[in-house]
């Protein structure tokens, strides 16, 4: 940078010789301020998504940079938001990068009084292990009139409101074929 | 134009008073507290695009409000106002049910100091004292010696910087970390701020103030990075009902001024607007807000002075300091030039 | 009403700021002062539970000053028809409806039939447990013989006609009633009754919005019924501003009751076959349907054989029945309380949790959590560790005692969920849309979506089941899993073609489900979802931009069923085919090209003339009439008088909650007498009148959601931006109420039922006002319940106050209103809370009886409805 460049980038330089006598705009501005841009224009990429709060089913547009949620904000050609997001919505980015994000698999013995760590996979192996088991363990073919009936009461699920319908779908049939029938929803709640 | 009214009084052209040439018209809010919904999405909105860190979890009992005051982490505050007054044509459902003189005794002197025992009592408005008044929590009855309650109304404001045609915090920067930007609205620049502190007493709103962990200043910038990829500032992208509008403050003043005369015409008369007067105290302000009660009930100054109504005199002393530093700097490094 | 859409649903809000601003009048009416109500133009307080006493009274205003919109009701809606003369009223049986027997505490409904209709065989045996209301599917009540119009009489005139019964039932809902019930000032219910009947005729309508504020109630169905009741004598359904609008809770609730997973129910609210009466599949696909029946509803056969060729693929066929049999049979309540229950019973192994947090979230939170701890094993799968995940370290039993780290056996399993932006796959909103979420990013370490969960344990134990030849393994072993695979992630877009449904032979997307075939020649996951991949295109990812297209955005995600942005739009036009106003046209007849037309899709066949008389002997489709609106009714009307299909009668009635302070002014019979109670001492309930002691828990109390946080605060208590808006729990209490009980505002209360006692920090409030009701001063208080031991920000949890009542029909809790007491101070900790809690059970001479007496009128007025030991015999393995 050459005296001269550098002398005329210079705040009270600029002030003192510009348009800007005071000193409190144009001369003022920084070098970071003069290069700002909104961090969505750098987005490798936006997905177009649905906030996952209410079911008011709100259009978002998430912003992707390297791999990484950069900013998640309304879509404006929604017509059921208009764009528009709660307190809830603006603070999906938070929901979905926050630190609260667990990321391993945890497991807690019987009888133990922490966790401790488990591969993905042992895990999987784990709990196909005791789904059978429990399966087996409350088999009914007859309730107690006779009826047949060809379920398990050992098995029981809840699940939350916020799962996709492909999910749903695919776990009444799982457990509709595995014969569970506890099978219940938040939409009972 | 004077040099004068440079620091005071109506000014047209803000950005091109700050030596912006070609610059975009001058944008702003206009907050029309009437359809406030009270969600604090603005808040959050602010939080998340400008990366604004948390400002802790105190249960502050003004009502559903918990964020007290704008600061240097909270760039959107929304007050809430419970009073015992209608709003007009709005039916509250207190007559006829059997509600007692709740304004007198034990529950107005547990409501009243209660408030006052909250962190800054509910009100901190900067790490310099400036004696503001708090958003109003009425005390129910009061004043009115009826035997029970006989009306009730709830308001909602989201509160902003004010963006003031003649800002105080940036009339006192020493640094030049303020400044006036294009769009007319005046913004830190954290690359220079050395915390000195001097803004934040300058602000006849309460508005700017300091980190405590990094000591510098800090407040809405009116989203100026968005601003200049042409998109609207995050807390008025937000807000579900729209009480947040984002515009040419041309524009913004005319439909300020339309929605008052609707409110006027359909029985809420008590609707004003509250910094769209270029000649009040600070130059009229970038953020005007429409109102359903005097500004002070909402914790807003009624009669806003830039402090630095009187300093053009004294900049003309500090302009001539500056000239000589610049000829010393000049001198200083000609002088190194091998 | 039951809602509180400024604060729970934001965004939709705006709709409703817009219609205020351009004229629109809105009330609120609500037991609190809401933010809703800041907005609206008069907020109307009435005594949580007292909904239907209030809406009845609405209904008496409409009926007594004949400002029903006859043009309408005539033809659209059930009024002109004629009851059967065995019908016996509420105002005959002090508050029962005839049939009902107090031993199993429910109603044989054949007295409630049409007149000259045969009765209805019940769904299964025909106790409350059997009977459920869901069971009918969404097609409402099966409906035997009527097919064809029933005996009526247009002018409404004869006594037995419906709207008669009608005006008679409702006469006693007087504006002193409600009043009285309600603790609404009169005029102020005036005002309501004036605004609300205005809006309605050719040219003006009233939509009507509710939410969880009315389901959770020991008589929520009964709620919405009301609604139903007034909006379709008003004009009001089927056009554009009516209409009932639940809005609902969660992004994806809607959808997780159309593709249900719920116990009762398989996709498309198809029933899940019971143990008796659904032997062979054509006992069951006529337990579903009606052999006279109108309607699309009677096509059931086609839908639930397209389910099972999906289910089962290729192994279903017409010899086999469609595998029909590898069903699981249901016999009764499997609802998630009786599974909670059936946990400390020991009878349940394992449980999954999805998203869902029970411990905080559920009624009753210590029976959920001593529940959690007399399992094998718990997987909880979610983005963060929930308080359901560690109720054995740190849940209010720990510090109780009750549940010790040490002795609690369940294994626990915590799979990291990914979020809403790490997989694909569609939500359906409030408002039936589907819309498809595209992938932002990949999940981090082992967080995995439940589809890739799900997909792989089920490949996992087919594995392992591999080769088996015993029978209940079939029904695995021979399923459909073959789902495309990407980078082990299950294709959610081939789960939704499926779900679309296909001709099998031809592997072609169906368009809707009128594809159906009872034949095995199509497959479809969910026929009412039938067509959301229509031409091969996955229509819940169009996303034409609002700017783009018209007010109904057509092209902006798919709406169930065909893409109907209302439904009945039928009854937006006249009989004749033409809009009831320019103003409100939506769909109209187009004589010219000799089909429906319109802004909306029709929800009527599109060929089918105003003026069409069906044959005499038509059933299903083919027998609706040319102005039969209601094309899923068996009779293709709007029901004002209910003939089959809900379990607490035909029409509703006001009566007390579960838990009340005051006994019912209208009635001798205090609650529903149909309610789903556990008498168990380790579900007790607070006293209410007639029984003795209610006044130990004088306060009503009610809870409900904030803005700023979400439901059981998995998604908003590990927040900070979310956190730091609502840091603490509270309780809002009146001024009066805060001098009464010595309450300092920021303070601290604690909050006592006979489950438990919970603290919270004071808010004293004008919002919170006390009604007079019965004679006396109800004071209210208030609770969000979305705060638990664990997160950024922690405290009591206010379901823990709540005990297990439900109403009958779809076994939702009622969690909307309870009693309890309020004391200054915070709570006793440890084991002095158990005793703390005790000593007002034994004050109020609380045992498991109590609250059970479910009749208050009539012989069986003593019976005490409890559970008798545990029905170990129930699950004795028979295998």
């Amino acid at each position: 940078m050459s005296l001269r460049t550098f002398v005329e980038g210079w705040p009270v330089y600029r002030q003192l010789t510009g348009t800007d006598p005071l000193g409190r705009g144009a001369a003022a501005m920084s070098v970071r301020s003069a290069a700002l841009t909104p961090r969505t224009e750098d987005a490798d990429r936006v997905a177009r998504s649905v906030c996952p709060y209410c079911a008011v089913g709100c259009g978002q547009k998430v912003y992707v940079k390297d791999e990484k949620v950069v900013q998640i904000e309304g879509d404006p050609d929604s017509p059921i938001s208009r764009g528009r997001l709660c307190p809830k919505g603006s603070a999906s980015k938070q929901l979905v990068t926050g630190p609260q994000r667990e990321q391993k698999v945890l497991y807690r013995a019987p009888y133990a009084t922490e966790w401790t760590e488990l591969d993905l996979d042992s895990a999987m192996d784990m709990v196909a292990d005791r789904v059978l088991d429990a399966r087996h363990k409350g088999w009914q073919d007859e309730d107690h009139h006779g009826h047949t009936v060809r379920r398990t009461m050992g098995i029981a699920s809840l699940g939350g409101a916020t799962l996709d319908n492909e999910e749903n779908y695919l776990i009444k049939k799982l457990f509709t074929a595995l014969g569970a029938i506890q099978i219940e929803n938040q939409a009972r709640i | 134009m004077t040099q004068d009214n440079r620091l005071y009084g109506p000014l047209d052209d803000v950005a091109g008073d700050a030596g912006h040439v070609g610059h975009p018209p001058r944008m702003g809010f206009f907050t029309d507290t009437s359809v406030c919904i009270g969600c604090k999405a603005c808040e959050v909105a602010c939080k998340e695009w400008n990366l604004l860190p948390d400002d802790g979890f105190e249960l502050l009992g003004m009502s559903l409000d918990n964020t007290g005051s704008l600061g240097a982490s909270s760039w959107r505050h929304v007050a809430f106002i419970e009073q015992e007054r209608p709003i007009a044509g709005q039916d509250p459902g207190v007559i006829g049910t059997p509600t007692g003189p709740s304004g007198t005794g034990a529950t107005a002197t547990s409501v009243a100091e209660a408030l006052h025992g909250t962190p800054g009592r509910g009100s901190e408005l900067g790490t310099e004292p400036v004696d503001l008044p708090m958003p109003s929590f009425e005390l129910p009855g009061e004043g009115t010696g009826a035997e029970g309650r006989t009306d009730f109304r709830w308001l909602m404001a989201s509160d902003v910087c004010k963006h003031c045609t003649h800002a105080g915090c940036l009339d006192v920067c020493p640094t030049g970390a303020l400044f006036r930007t294009e769009f007319g609205t005046v913004v830190v620049q954290q690359d220079i701020c050395n915390g000195c502190g001097y803004c934040v007493p300058a602000c006849p709103y309460g508005v700017i103030d300091r980190r405590e962990d990094d000591g510098r200043a800090w407040k809405c910038t009116l989203c100026y990075d968005r601003l200049k990829g042409g998109l609207e500032p995050a807390c008025a992208k937000a807000c579900p009902t729209d009480s947040i509008q984002f515009g040419p403050l041309d524009q913004l003043r005319e439909r300020a001024a339309r929605r008052v005369d609707q409110l006027h015409e359909v029985g809420v008369p008590e609707a004003r607007l509250y910094g769209e007067d270029p000649h009040d105290g600070v130059g009229g302000t970038g953020a005007m807000f429409l109102l359903l009660d005097e500004p002070e009930v909402y914790g807003l100054p009624p009669d806003p002075v830039v402090p630095t109504r009187d300093l053009p005199r004294m900049w003309r002393f500090a302009g001539a300091a500056a000239g000589a530093l610049v000829v010393a700097a000049i001198g200083a490094f000609a002088g190194r030039r091998p | 009403m039951g809602s509180n859409m400024a604060e729970a649903h934001p965004v939709g809000f705006q709709w409703v700021v817009e219609a205020k601003s351009r004229g629109a009048k809105v009330i609120h009416i609500d037991p609190r002062f809401t933010r809703t109500s800041a907005l609206a133009d008069a907020h109307v307080p009435l005594r949580a539970g007292s909904d239907i006493a209030f809406l009845g009274g609405v209904i008496n205003y409409i009926l007594s000053n004949d400002l029903a919109f006859r043009d309408y009701v005539v033809p659209y809606t059930n009024a002109s028809f004629l009851l059967s003369e065995d019908f016996r009223d509420t105002e005959d049986l002090d508050g029962l409806f005839s049939g009902y027997d107090p031993e199993s505490a429910t109603y044989d409904p054949a007295s409630w039939r049409y007149e000259g209709a045969p009765a209805t065989p019940p769904t299964a045996e025909g106790s409350a447990e059997q009977a459920l209301g869901d069971q009918h599917g969404s097609g409402g009540a099966r409906l035997e013989g009527v097919s064809m119009h029933p005996p009526s009489d247009p002018t409404l005139e004869h006594p037995r006609c419906v709207y008669q019964v009608l005006k008679r039932h409702y006469a006693r809902y007087t504006p002193e009633m409600v009043a009285e019930v309600c603790g609404t000032p009169r005029d102020l219910f005036l005002q309501v009754c004036q605004a609300w009947t205005s809006a309605s005729g050719r040219e003006r309508t009233a939509a009507l919005v509710y939410s969880v504020g009315w389901t959770q109630h020991t008589v929520g169905v009964q709620y919405i019924r009301s609604a139903a009741i007034i909006q379709l004598l008003l004009g009001n359904m089927g056009r554009p501003g009516g209409g009932i609008l639940a809005l609902r809770g969660h992004a994806s609730i809607q959808g997780s009751t159309d593709i249900p997973t719920l116990f009762n129910l398989l996709p498309g609210y198809i029933p899940m076959p019971a143990s008796t009466g659904n032997d062979t599949f054509d006992d069951y696909v006529e337990s579903v349907r009606g052999e006279q029946q109108k309607g699309f509803w009677r096509n059931a056969n086609a839908y639930i054989v397209s389910l099972l060729k999906e289910y089962w693929g290729d192994n279903a066929t017409a010899d086999n029945d469609f595998c029909y049999d590898y069903l699981p049979r249901i016999s009764g309540d499997h609802g998630t309380y009786r599974t909670a229950l059936d946990m400390i019973d020991g009878r349940v192994f394992g449980y999954f949790l999805l998203g869902q947090n029970p411990g905080v979230g559920s009624a009753h939170g210590r029976l959920q959590r001593l529940g959690m701890a007399n399992l094998d094993w718990l997987v909880v799968r979610d983005l963060a560790m929930i308080e359901s995940a560690t109720f054995w370290k740190d849940s209010p039993e720990v510090e109780t005692g009750e549940i010790r780290p040490e002795t609690c056996r369940t294994e626990v399993f915590f799979f990291p969920a990914a979020s809403h932006v790490e997989k694909e796959g569609t939500f359906t909103q409030t408002q039936r849309m589907l819309q498809w979420r595209e992938k932002a990013v990949e999940p981090r370490g082992d967080q995995r979506s439940d589809l890739w969960f799900f997909f792989h344990l089920g490949r996992m134990l087919r594995e392992r089941l591999a080769g088996s030849d015993a029978r209940r393994d079939r029904p695995l072993l021979d399923l459909f899993w073959d789902y495309e695979v990407r980078d082990g992630e299950p294709s959610a877009e081939h789960v939704l073609r499926r779900i679309s449904g296909q001709d099998v032979a031809t592997g072609k997307q169906l368009s809707g489900y009128m594809d159906l075939k009872d034949d095995g020649s199509t497959l479809s996951g969910c026929w009412i979802y039938s067509g959301v991949y229509a031409d091969g295109v996955n229509q819940a990812a169009r996303r034409t931009s609002r700017f783009e297209q018209d007010l109904y955005a057509h092209e902006w995600g798919w709406v169930w069923p065909y893409n109907r942005r209302i439904l009945y739009n039928r009854a937006s036009a006249d009989p004749a085919g033409r809009p009831w106003s320019e103003r409100k046209a939506i769909i109209w007849w187009d004589e010219e090209k000799k089909e429906w037309t319109g802004h909306d899709v029709p929800d009527f066949e599109k060929d089918k003339p105003p003026t069409y008389e069906p044959p005499q002997d038509a059933v299903g489709v083919a027998a609706l009439r040319g102005d039969d609106p209601f094309i899923m009714q068996a009779d293709g009307k709007g029901w004002l008088f209910v003939p089959n299909g809900l379990l607490d009668g035909p029409m509703p009635t006001h009566y007390e909650p579960h838990e009340s302070p005051v006994r019912n002014p209208l009635y001798g019979q205090q609650g529903n007498p149909t309610r789903t109670v556990y008498g168990r001492s380790d579900n007790p309930s607070n006293p209410g009148p007639p029984e003795p002691n209610a006044e130990v828990f004088p306060y009503v109390f009610t809870t409900a959601r904030l803005t700023e946080h979400h439901t059981a605060g998995g998604m908003s208590r590990w927040l900070p931006y979310l956190s730091e808006l609502q840091p603490e729990m509270f309780v809002e209490v009146s001024p009066e109420l805060a001098r009464e009980r010595d309450l300092q505002h920021l303070g601290w209360a604690t909050l006592v039922s006979s489950r438990s006692a919970i603290e919270a920090r004071v808010i004293v409030t004008d919002r919170m006002k006390p009604l007079r009701v019965a004679g006396r001063t109800v004071h209210q208080v208030w609770v969000p319940y979305h705060w638990g031991a664990t997160g950024l920000v922690t405290g009591d949890s206010a379901n823990d106050l709540l005990g297990v009542a439900l109403d009958p029909n779809v076994l939702i809790q009622e969690s909307k209103v309870a009693t309890c007491d309020v004391r200054p101070g915070r709570r006793p900790r440890g084991e002095e809370l158990l005793a703390y809690v005790e000593d007002y059970r034994r004050r109020a001479g609380i045992t498991v009886e109590t609250g059970t007496r479910v009749t208050t009128v009539g012989p069986g007025a003593s019976i005490a409805h409890i559970e008798t030991a545990p029905e170990g015999q129930d699950d004795e393995e028979r295998s």
